[in-house]
């Protein structure tokens, strides 16, 4: 009974997105038309009713066991605890599919909500409408190839498949919400850009209201793939944080965009200058989330996390990106003559840097997207095989990641419309000779390899500009400081973000120790002034999983144990899958990983081990927190207070 | 208005995507084609079934089929029964044992019927990385030189044979 | 503090060989230079079974062959090339995580390097001239 009802929710659901499509769409200032105004945000709680009851019926399924119900077959089982059972509704295809139209219906609920107040209500309608088009191909795409409730009658099994036990995991359970939350959150923009090339209007107004929804998006997005990043690190055993996958680069490149967009936001709402580039940035950073989402479940790609492998899906969403995507683009070739910007001349003012800050960035979105295409593109081609690994990513992104880090230190010092103050370039002239300075010591005295002492200099290069521009507006005084808004204090924190990551990357991809070895109970290596003792092995049996327990502590040499580590090999008994889980010793300088490989031997006693040394890893994710605290902090900014800030910083 | 073709670059530059992707769609990413067609098979010396020295240059001199199989390969044991078919219909057979137990192989060999002329016993498994062998079973055609002229991945169906062996096997017997 | 100690260590450690008594590494070496070689070419190539990890990761049975095919020819003191060759031969570029340069992937390789020196001249000449964009 429950399944079907879920799906015929998810039937309204399609038909309350495509009125609202349609009354958004349909609906103009003219006599007529006006109650269509009315009724759109009527539509959009309608879809969101129905779908949040269709998802609820779904975990419903999954929390009962009911196994008649083929998605929940393929996926859980009874042992599974609850918490997975209800995390499972998102762990494959046709959940996480629900699970995104469900969170666009709550954008668009919470656009009916607040979009009016920020704009008119005739703009607000025609995005609900924008919007509820997107529900409604994504809720065909799911009614008519992702049925979750498809049934396994009359002969359904007496229990699940389980979940892939990689899912089986707290940070797992987070990370694809906030992913959604992300892309979803990019249609947001997406639809004022097409709302205001339609009507060929772009005003500031339209640039501050898209600010927050886009900042909310990008926090999202940073969050989810941050998360993503600290789960492969513990979980897939290897101590990698970025593989250049193909599915994370999908989640990289909305990323990118989207920064883009939201500096390019700053010129519009500022200088009014621009509004091409945002509007195809707001485009561009929504079809991206489309394009990942097609690269991962269309069997196109292969990955690890590929989702589907479905020709058929794939070309449907194949079908749904050319529409949306293509007709956006088309609208843009030709109307975006209508969005008119006044002169501005450039010179070396906050306007050349932020257009140069995006164009690094647009190519570092274009050099990941060819790399990851690129395989596909060739073997269409030619049949000729070849594959786009790490090593081409990275010789490529690092040098446009140091580049970015150039700038990124004298942006908040720039000006709009003119060069530095005249007061701001000695001071910036003695920053660089420090920068330089720290460089050159690094590499001689320290000895540090090129790469790390180079954005080490950088990192301190950003810290030291970003100071300058504090210095400038504030005198450091105390008073003028407080007045400093949330919004330019959650830029500072955001950009140290940016530099305690970068810094945490390369220090961590050259001093990583890794070492592979054999260990018998109470076999000792040493390893970056640490001891690590390999003392016990015991069998232990969890909810759903058997598995080997090792034992082992860390000490510092000479020194008494100062943590004891549990790395696992388990067997999870649905399907007899094999999973190692690590044990990580972890603080803010250092990360010590140990994995257990293989038994060796008979008795047990003996197994292959990997123990690495990570310094700095932690620094990876503290700095995308940092990058979602100041974007958080910058939705919490008071706009009053812009209006009064000195136009000339 | 000059600008205005600047602004379609976007649309150019999607549509070359799409029909990239669109291009892409149906192709199973996991299968490599080998790294040594029209080359030829590797040198090797094995024990055949008897224990006896087995070389490549025994398999020179007819179009023939490799086939790697091991005895603990399920798949291996779908596409066994094409093999006996097309063994009794004349066409020639190798076998690869790949890292399997020489008693397992007889024994197998023994219940389920031999469709091969002659085994080569890859114990460590070292021939078979020379052949570019990535996974159980894959079928090879080699030529009367003795040249590797095609790789099947995964299982000889009756519609891989039809399609994609016989036709090459027919065409090589010309030469 | 614990963080110039740790830096202290790490610069040291490029140029020593760490004493192992009690534990044996699964591939031992003789140089540090060779134990570079192997982590950096097993990083290098692709593992085929598990397609999305490399030789060093995967934990494959064909992995470990590889990876034993790979410590033999390393010890033995053969050079990059040579072992990467080894590899390409029988399994062809696919293997390699670094797409070659060679005539198809001209394309792969160019093209950011293309963008940004368009970057560079369009931005540059409307910095100079004072242009709208």
């Amino acid at each position: 009974m429950i399944p079907e009802i879920g799906h015929l929710a998810l039937i309204i659901a399609l038909i309350f997105a495509f009125l609202q499509a349609g009354s958004g769409l349909l609906s103009s200032d003219r006599a007529k038309r006006t109650w269509l105004t009315g009724v759109t945000p009527a539509f959009a709680f309608g879809q969101t009713f129905f779908l949040l009851f269709s998802y609820l019926a779904l975990t419903y399924l999954f929390v009962n066991n009911d196994f008649s119900v083929a998605y929940v077959a393929n996926h859980s089982n009874t042992q599974l605890p609850i918490y997975y059972r209800i995390s499972a509704v998102w762990g494959a295809h046709e959940g996480s599919l629900l699970l995104w139209v469900l969170i666009l219906s709550l954008w668009s609920t919470c656009v009916a909500w607040q979009l009016p107040k920020q704009l008119s209500k005739s703009v607000a309608t025609q995005v609900l409408g924008v919007l509820g088009s997107i529900s409604t191909g994504f809720l065909l795409f799911i009614l008519w190839t992702s049925n979750p409730f498809l049934r396994l009658l009359p002969f359904s099994p007496e229990q699940g498949r389980d979940l892939n036990p990689l899912l089986q995991d707290p940070g797992l359970i987070m990370h694809p919400p906030m992913l959604y939350m992300g892309y979803v959150g990019f249609a947001v923009a997406f639809a004022l850009a097409i709302v205001a090339l339609w009507r060929g209007e772009l005003e500031r107004a339209w640039a501050q209201a898209a600010r927050t929804w886009t900042l909310v998006a990008w926090l999202f997005l940073t969050l989810g793939i941050t998360l993503g990043s600290w789960w492969a690190y513990y979980e897939l055993g290897w101590g990698g944080w970025w593989f250049w996958d193909p599915v994370e680069n999908a989640s990289l490149l909305p990323w990118l965009v989207g920064t883009a967009l939201l500096h390019s936001l700053l010129t519009v709402s500022s200088q009014g200058i621009f509004k091409r580039w945002v509007s195809l940035l707001a485009i561009a950073a929504f079809s991206l989330s489309l394009l990942g989402t097609f690269l991962v479940r269309s069997g196109v790609l292969t990955s690890v996390h590929a989702f589907a492998n479905d020709p058929e899906r794939g070309v449907f969403i194949l079908i749904l990106l050319g529409v949306v995507v293509g007709g956006s683009l088309l609208l843009y070739a030709t109307r975006a003559h209508c969005l008119t910007s006044p002169e501005c001349s450039l010179g070396l003012s906050r306007e050349t840097l932020i257009l140069t800050n995006n164009s690094l960035l647009v190519i570092a979105c274009a050099t990941v997207l060819l790399g990851t295409i690129y395989p596909l593109i060739l073997d269409a081609m030619s049949q000729v095989k070849l594959s786009v690994g790490a090593p081409y990513f990275n010789r490529l992104f690092v040098p446009l990641a140091w580049l970015l880090m150039l700038i990124l230190a004298v942006g908040p010092v720039s000006r709009w419309r003119q060069s530095f103050h005249v007061a701001v370039k000695p001071l910036l002239w003695s920053a660089m000779g420090v920068s330089v300075l720290i460089f050159l010591i690094n590499v001689f005295v320290l000895q540090l390899f090129w790469q790390v002492a180079l954005t080490i200099a950088l990192g301190i290069w950003v810290v030291l500009g970003s100071t300058i521009a504090v210095w400038l507006r504030t005198q450091f005084h105390w008073q003028a400081m407080k007045h400093l808004s949330l919004r330019y204090y959650g830029m500072l924190l955001a950009h140290l973000g940016v530099v305690v990551t970068a810094v945490g990357v390369a220090v961590v991809s050259f001093y990583s120790i890794e070492r592979d070895v054999r260990m018998q109970v109470d076999d000792s290596l040493a390893l970056a002034g640490y001891v690590v003792t390999f003392k016990d092995v015991t069998p232990y049996q969890g909810a759903n999983y058997k598995s080997t327990r090792g034992q082992f502590t860390l000490q510092l040499k000479d020194k008494p144990v100062s943590a004891y580590l549990f790395p696992e090999k388990r067997v999870y008994l649905a399907q007899g899958m094999p999973l190692a889980e690590t044990a990580i010793d972890a603080n803010l300088w250092r990360d010590i990983y140990i994995a257990l490989g293989e038994p060796l031997d008979n008795t047990g006693e003996t197994w292959a081990v990997r123990v690495y040394y990570k310094p700095l890893v932690r620094w990876l994710w503290l700095g995308g927190l940092l990058m979602v605290a100041g974007a958080i902090l910058s939705v919490f900014s008071k706009k009053k207070k812009e209006q009064h800030e000195n136009p000339l910083v | 208005m000059k600008i205005r073709w600047f602004n379609t670059l976007p649309v150019i530059i999607f549509i070359a995507l799409l029909l990239c992707l669109w291009l892409g769609l149906g192709r199973d990413t996991n299968l490599l084609p080998s790294a040594l067609l029209e080359k030829p098979m590797p040198v090797f010396t094995l024990p055949d079934l008897n224990n006896q020295p087995l070389s490549e240059k025994q398999w020179q001199g007819k179009v023939a089929l490799v086939n790697i199989w091991a005895t603990w390969c399920l798949p291996c044991r779908t596409e066994h029964p094409i093999l006996l078919k097309l063994a009794e219909q004349g066409v020639t057979i190798y076998g690869l044992n790949y890292k399997d137990d020489y008693q397992d192989a007889l024994l197998w060999l023994n219940q389920r019927g031999n469709p091969y002329q002659s085994v080569a016993r890859d114990v460590g498994g070292l021939v078979a990385i020379d052949w570019g062998v990535y996974g159980v079973p894959e079928t090879f055609v080699i030529d009367k030189k003795g040249n590797i002229r095609y790789r099947l991945v995964g299982i000889l169906t009756e519609e891989a044979w039809q399609k994609q062996l016989k036709p090459l096997m027919d065409t090589l017997q010309e030469e | 503090m614990k963080f110039i100690y740790h830096l202290f260590f790490l610069m040291t450690l490029f140029t020593s060989v760490v004493a192992q008594a009690a534990v044996e590494d699964e591939y031992p070496f003789d140089t540090p230079t060779q134990q570079a070689q192997f982590m950096r070419l097993s990083g290098q190539l692709r593992c085929l079974v598990c397609q999305n990890q490399s030789l060093a990761d995967s934990d494959a049975t064909l992995a470990q062959d590889l990876r034993q095919q790979m410590y033999v020819r390393v010890k033995e003191g053969q050079s990059d090339q040579d072992i990467l060759h080894y590899f390409t031969e029988r399994y062809g570029q696919f293997v390699l995580y670094t797409p070659p340069v060679q005539e198809n992937t001209y394309l792969l390789w160019g093209l950011p390097l293309f963008l940004f020196l368009a970057a560079v001249v369009i931005i540059g000449r409307h910095v100079v001239r004072r242009k709208t964009l």
